[in-house]
Order: structure tokens, then C-alpha cells, then sequence
């Protein structure tokens, strides 16, 4: 029952939100009906369209509501014909009528439930709960944050959409570019508020990647046009490939070039160099399309001695041209340093110098103090990593740091 | 969570299958990878096809198929999904319409769980 909830729900409310306009209504609707078929099913056992029968179920109860409600004449009408006629028509024929709107239905609540009129964390709990059908516990477990704070961004939320009468719909041709960014956003957040999780925690925050995957996978089947969609697809596989491999037995992470491998998901690596090339398919790569690029550079290499740093250095300054940020800017100057040597590297780190929102960023220093190592300038080095580990917030960080100025001030043996 | 769930075919009525299941299978894979959770799948070629490795007794025989079972294994699929229901429930799905499209057709689907970084992470707070 709760698993023909988690498969149905987010289509059975994308369908009735259409018909009732109201996505909080629309969320009441199928719930009750979802009680119903608790009710009923033990006794009649699961119907084989039990996605259809439950949107079947929320229907009848829309329209007794608007009877009680005696103001929605019309649309009473239209409603109440619609579900007699489906009553009477085979359960294929009434199959057929769902599927052709379903594909519009879900992306319209998406959307919705993405609208920039509503806060990120709104956006966020929103969408965990119509498109993941995901509890206000699980979510607020999900977060960290208390159960009343998650139900009443959720309350805010729908209330923000009713008040500003927000239509359930596809945005406007103009607004696309802009209401898709802001829909990716929600995704990725999801995502990385999963992947910053670390082993150990309840496990259902680590799940958020897997929901966040599932949500990219639902819509680059509804938007399979939009090179982005799959860019981001792409990047969240690629990277969640290296879930396994990114955390020491004793929880402290593993950095990139020092992760065995072996040990990443090629199942996922295989998936996201797919939606990867589907993205380039489609025209040119956007940001998330880019920075899944360069997690395909790293995925590729089977030992980090193949990794093509001239190809990644490219790819950050096309990164920087279309999503330009000092912190891509200092990666940049990483995978230059990589590609052509220390010293052309440093060149764009000392650029960065100068760049007041990474006053306080400890990676500026360590890779600065990285690069001057690798150059020969061991005290100046051993500075920079000193006041990395100043810098940073990170416990295993700091002690990373001083071990490396420590090593680069001791005399050679 | 992950889980395979594999497919043997115990009794089939002679002939290839309705063109309407394959429609009908095709399309249920479609509604599985747009709702994002089947990962992979395949059908797999008769066990004639095949052979088994096996080592008994400190020794290793190869045999070439068929096997001598009675059920073949005949397809498998990689679902991503929240609990071992949600697997139950696509399986059941798969087996109901071979029920409702193919009359005489008998089988089981395995649902198994993969392991997952889950099983190796230390226990976190209780939920």
C-alpha cells in the first residue's frame, strides 16, 4: 500500500491538481483517497490501476466537496461528467485518458511546486512532498530541522500559492530559461544536502541523492529536449558513483585523487556519461552540463595518472565564461596547474588574491600553498597551508593543513 | 535501496509471445525508467546458449547449456527504489499482465536486495 503510494502519488495529485486548480486541495484530495483504499483494499484486494483508482477515488470526493461547497457549478459539471464518463469506460480506455495528460500533469507540478514566488526551503519541502511523496517526518529527518518547522513551510508554501493565485501551469515560452534554473536548483539542493551527509547519520539523508536522481530521471523523461536536464542527470550520477569511495572506515572523507576506483559505481558512471552525451546531443552544454563534463574527465581515468587535465582546465574556463565565480575560477587555476605546471597555475590563484568573497575561503591558501610546494617554495608553502588551517571550519581539515607545513619546514632527512 | 529482480519462466504455451505483452512490457519499462527507478535491464537468451562453471569436490566442470531445469531464466532488471514493496510491487505488475495477456503462462520473479553503502556505514540514531 505505501509502496503504491510512493510509485502513484505524485501523478494521482499532478492529475487532480489540474482539475481542481489548487495543489494543497489537490494533496487533501488524494490523501483521503488513499485512506479510502486503506479501507477497501485489505477487503477487495489491489486493483491492477491502482493509480487510476485512487485519482478515480480523489475525484468523487472533489466532487462532493464542491456540491457541499454549491459554488463551483461549472466546474462541477465539467468534473462530474469527466468521472462518470471514465466510471463507465474500461479501466485500459481509462488508462489511455490518464497517460495523455500525465507526462503535462507532473511537469506542471513541478514546476509549481519550484515557483520562485516560494522560498528555497519551501521549494524544497514542496517538492520532497508531492514529487517524492516523502512524509513531513521523513523530510524534517531528511533536514535536521524540527517536524512543525517542515509542516508549516509545507502550510506556507501551498498558502503562497493560493494567495498569489499562482495558475498550475507550464511557464511561458520567455520565462522557461529561468523557472527551469530555478527547478534544477531545488533538484541539486536536494542532492547535495544528501551527499554533504555523512556515514553514519540516519540513513535517509544519504537517500536524499537517490531522490534527487529519481527526480532528475522523471524529468529528463518529461523534458528530454533540455540539455540541462541531462547535464545535471549527468552530474549527479557521476558524482554520486563515488559515494562508496569517498569516506576512510574511521568517517573521514577521501579526496578525489586518493579514492580507490574500484570502488565507484560504474553502473552509475555508465548512466551518467549517457545523459552526458544525450546533454552535448542536444547543443551546447550549459553549467551543470560543464561541470558534469569535467566529473566525466575524472570518471574516466582509471588511475588518476590518466586523468586529462588539459581537457578539465578547458572545460573550467568555459565554466567561467557562462557561470562565471571565483571559486570556479579557483579550480581553474587547480586543473591549469595540473595541465601546464605550478606556475601557470599560481598565476590565476595570485589573480585571485585580490577577491574580497574569498577573503575568508581557506581552499584559496591551500591551493596556493599546494602550487608553491610543488614549485620549490616550501616556506612560503608551509605559510599558506598555516593560514588555511586558520581559515577553515573543518576539524580534519585543519589538521591535514598543519601536518603539510609541518612536513614542508622539517629539514630533509 | 536497490534490487534485481529476475524472472524464470516455469510452463509457456508453445509459440512466440503476443505481439500485445510485448507492447505491454515495453511499455511498463517505459513507465518504470520515466518514474526513475529501473536502472538497467535485459532479457536473456535461452540457456542453450550458455554454460555453467561449477565447482564440486575441488574440481571445476564446464558445462554447456541447456540446463537441466525446468525454469529458465529469462530476464532480469536493476530497480532504485525506496523499500523492498515498491520492488514487489513493480514485479507484480510485470507478472500480472503475462496473467492478463499471455493464458498458460507460468513463472516467479526473484526480488532480491543488493547490497548498498548503507550495509557498511556504522549504525546511525535510531529513527
Amino acid at each position: 500500500m505505501e509502496a503504491v503510494w510512493r510509485i502513484e502519488s505524485a501523478r494521482v495529485i499532478a492529475g487532480l491538481a489540474r482539475m481542481v486548480h489548487d495543489v494543497g486541495l489537490a494533496e487533501e484530495l488524494a490523501q483521503d483517497a488513499l485512506v479510502q483504499a486503506l479501507e477497501q483494499w485489505p477487503r477487495t484486494g489491489v486493483p491492477d490501476n491502482p493509480g487510476a483508482w485512487l485519482t478515480l477515488a480523489a475525484k468523487h470526493r472533489a466532487i462532493d466537496l464542491f456540491r457541499r461547497r454549491d459554488v463551483y457549478e461549472r466546474k462541477l459539471q465539467e468534473i462530474g461528467r469527466d468521472a462518470e464518463v471514465r466510471q463507465e469506460s474500461a479501466e485500459a480506455e481509462l488508462d489511455d485518458a490518464l497517460d495523455d495528460h500525465i507526462g503535462d500533469d507532473l511537469l506542471r507540478l513541478i514546476f509549481t511546486a519550484c515557483h520562485p514566488v516560494l522560498p528555497p526551503e519551501g521549494r524544497l519541502a514542496l517538492t520532497l512532498r508531492l514529487l517524492g511523496g516523502l512524509t513531513t517526518q521523513e523530510i524534517a529527518r531528511a533536514f535536521l530541522v524540527p517536524e512543525p518547522t517542515v509542516a508549516q513551510r509545507i502550510v506556507r508554501a501551498k498558502r503562497t500559492l493560493a494567495e498569489k493565485k499562482i495558475a498550475i501551469e507550464l511557464p511561458p515560452p520567455a520565462e522557461l530559461p529561468t523557472r527551469l534554473a530555478s527547478l534544477l536548483e531545488v533538484i541539486y539542493l536536494i542532492f547535495n544536502e544528501g551527499y554533504a551527509a555523512t556515514a553514519g547519520e540516519d540513513w535517509i539523508r544519504p537517500s536524499l541523492c537517490e531522490e534527487a536522481m529519481r527526480l532528475g530521471r522523471v524529468l529528463a523523461g518529461l523534458m528530454p529536449g533540455e540539455p540541462e536536464v541531462h547535464g545535471l542527470l549527468a552530474l549527479m550520477e557521476i558524482q554520486a558513483s563515488r559515494i562508496p569511495a569517498r569516506t576512510a572506515p574511521d568517517g573521514s572523507p577521501i579526496l578525489l585523487l586518493d579514492q580507490d576506483r574500484a570502488r565507484w559505481d560504474r553502473l552509475l558512471v555508465r548512466r551518467g556519461l549517457a545523459a552526458l552525451a544525450r546533454a552535448e546531443s542536444l547543443g551546447s552544454l550549459g553549467p551543470y552540463g560543464l561541470q558534469a563534463a569535467i566529473a566525466a574527465c575524472h570518471a574516466r581515468a582509471l588511475t588518476p595518472q590518466d586523468t586529462d587535465w588539459e581537457r578539465i582546465a578547458a572545460l573550467y574556463r568555459l565554466l567561467a565564461h557562462v557561470a562565471p565565480s571565483p571559486v570556479v575560477e579557483l579550480n581553474r587555476a587547480v586543473a591549469v596547474g595540473m595541465a601546464y605546471g605550478p606556475a601557470k597555475g599560481l598565476e590565476i590563484a595570485d589573480a585571485l588574491m585580490q577577491e574580497r568573497t574569498l577573503r575568508g575561503y581557506a581552499h584559496l591558501p591551500a591551493v596556493r600553498a599546494d602550487l608553491l610546494a610543488k614549485l620549490g617554495r616550501a616556506e612560503e608553502a608551509a605559510g599558506e597551508f598555516e593560514r588555511a588551517a586558520g581559515l577553515t571550519r573543518n576539524a580534519r581539515e585543519r589538521t591535514l593543513f598543519l601536518d603539510r607545513a609541518a612536513a614542508l619546514l622539517r629539514p630533509p632527512a | 535501496m536497490r534490487y534485481m529482480i529476475t524472472l524464470r519462466v516455469n510452463a509457456q504455451p508453445d509459440g512466440p509471445p503476443p505481439a500485445e505483452l510485448m507492447e505491454a512490457i515495453a511499455k511498463l519499462g517505459q513507465e518504470a525508467t520515466e518514474s526513475g527507478v529501473l536502472l538497467d535491464t535485459n532479457g536473456l537468451a535461452p540457456s542453450a546458449e550458455g554454460a555453467r562453471v561449477e565447482l564440486a569436490g575441488g574440481r571445476l566442470t564446464v558445462t554447456d547449456g541447456p540446463f537441466a531445469e525446468a525454469k529458465e531464466l529469462i530476464s532480469y532488471a536493476l530497480y532504485q527504489v525506496r523499500s523492498k514493496e515498491e520492488a514487489v510491487e513493480w514485479a507484480s505488475r510485470f507478472l500480472r499482465l503475462h496473467r492478463d495477456m499471455w493464458p498458460g503462462w507460468e513463472g516467479e520473479a526473484d526480488v532480491l536486495r543488493l547490497f548498498g553503502p548503507e550495509d557498511f556505514a556504522p549504525p546511525g540514531p535510531p529513527a
